[in-house]
């Protein structure tokens, strides 16, 4: 699978569970790569690109979360 | 010129012998509006029995996931200096060995983006850097990073490792923590600054069992230096401290834990095979004792603060293992800890927990370690393995 088409399942991922749960990095990476049959590794690496690109950020709450920036 | 508050319950934390962080804060305040309404806030806070913080929200800069704890005042209309007053920590280096011109650079900055007030050590081991506002996170971020540090762990992720000062002004060091410190630093970047654990991870390595870090009660990984071989004794120092005036049958014999030592006034004797290597005889008769033969680690797992279930002491897993570079062997051994964590941990479990919840057993069958006599954390305690029906048939 393309990187840029597992950037967008991860962003629809978080956007998705906005407002409902919020999910840590472990989670994103345990869905993803169940869902698109690709390892952690890939997961983790297109993570990345959407955090250093500054469309998730992480956020701490007792925990950290990857959540979509506040506008 | 900064608000000047009236602080008559702060004030009294001046008295005594002891250095008072309130003197610190005054002295900052005096030219800093930050430290100044730190000051207001914290008088309230004493006078009403109530913190004024929040925190949490904002967690780093670009890119980072740890590194700044966003604390805001819950009060920023009576406090506007401290409506934002983040917390930024730096990576410390190995042993907090620092030249005065970084300190002196690192106060610079801090004067100019921050309230001036820091914190050398935290208890996690970072500098801490006490106050500062969300528009000046990136600037201070630039300014560390150009001069070649980097921020240190928070959150969800490994924290800053750190570790005592080990073989740089240390004789009875048995590993090189410096190194190992920092090899695990620059190994686990990502582990660090890109929180992805259930909670927090800390390792803390010591030279020798004296565990001038107290790694054993404040790291989930404690590396604590050991050695094999038997302890060397220098029979003339031995009556050298006894001449001077050391009680050997009280202070050395009577003190060992595993009673493995015998001083008839003129010889001192040691059954080697008993001891456990905890270094009390060691740091007594420096002169007169020494270990000797093949150096190396003890691992233990688990010690904490209270939280889900009260402090814990770490405990050994692995009773020996060489640390030497690239230490790829301890590596592989905690990337398998961490697969078991990541694999059953709830959300805020520390490793520790994880195990008295899950089981001995199935944590060591997980990361392929055996069962040893040396995981029994105390005589008479229950070791948390349980046999299989499998086992038992062997």
């Amino acid at each position: 699978m393309e990187k840029e088409e597992v950037k967008k399942k991860i962003y629809e991922l978080v956007e998705k569970s906005t407002g409902k749960k919020k999910l840590k990095s472990s989670d994103i990476q345990k869905t993803i790569s169940a869902e698109a049959g690709i390892s952690r590794d890939e997961v983790k690496d297109a993570l990345r690109d959407l955090i250093d690109e500054g469309k998730l950020i992480y956020t701490y709450f007792g925990g950290s979360f990857v959540e979509i920036p506040p506008k | 010129m900064p608000k000047k508050y009236e602080t008559p319950l702060l004030d009294e934390l001046e008295k005594g012998p002891f250095p008072s962080f309130v003197t610190e804060i005054k002295k900052a305040a005096a030219r800093s509006d930050m430290a100044a309404d730190e000051l207001g806030q914290l008088e309230k806070s004493y006078r009403d029995k109530r913190g004024y913080w929040k925190h949490g929200g904002i967690v780093g800069v670009r890119g980072y996931g740890s590194g700044v704890i966003g604390r805001y005042s819950s009060l920023p209309d009576e406090f506007p200096n401290v409506a934002n007053f983040h917390t930024v920590r730096i990576n410390s280096i190995s042993g907090f060995f620092y030249t005065s011109k970084f300190l002196n650079e690192m106060c610079d900055i801090w004067d100019k983006y921050g309230s001036g007030l820091t914190n050398l050590h935290g208890s996690t081991g970072d500098l801490v850097l006490l106050g500062t506002n969300t528009e000046n996170l990136e600037p201070i971020f630039a300014e560390f990073s150009s001069r070649g540090w980097d921020l240190g762990g928070s959150g969800s992720a490994l924290r800053t490792p750190s570790c005592c000062v080990g073989p740089a002004r240390c004789e009875w060091a048995n590993i090189d923590t410096l190194d190992i410190t920092y090899s695990i630093t620059q190994e686990w970047q990502d582990e660090m600054h890109r929180p992805a654990f259930p909670y927090k991870f800390k390792f803390k390595t010591a030279g020798c069992a004296v565990d001038c870090i107290a790694s054993i009660a404040r790291a989930d990984c404690s590396i604590i230096g050991t050695w094999k071989g038997n302890i060397a004794v220098d029979q003339a120092e031995v009556a050298n401290y006894a001449k001077k005036g050391m009680n050997i049958q009280e202070e050395i014999v009577n003190m060992c834990p595993s009673k493995c030592m015998s001083y008839d006034g003129k010889e001192l004797k040691i059954n080697d095979a008993d001891c456990i290597r905890c270094m009390h005889c060691i740091a007594k008769m420096t002169k007169a004792l020494k270990p000797t033969g093949e150096k190396g680690a003890t691992i233990l797992i688990g010690s904490k603060a209270p939280f889900v279930i009260g402090a814990t002491l770490s405990w050994v897993i692995v009773p020996f293992i060489k640390m030497e570079p690239p230490y790829d062997e301890f590596k592989d051994l905690i990337r398998k800890m961490w697969e078991f964590w990541d694999e059953y941990g709830k959300n805020r479990e520390r490793i520790g927990e994880l195990i008295i919840r899950k089981g001995m057993r199935e944590f060591l069958e997980f990361i392929g370690v055996e069962p040893q006599p040396q995981q029994i954390k105390e005589p008479r305690r229950d070791p948390f393995f349980f046999w299989t029906e499998a086992d038992l048939q062997k």
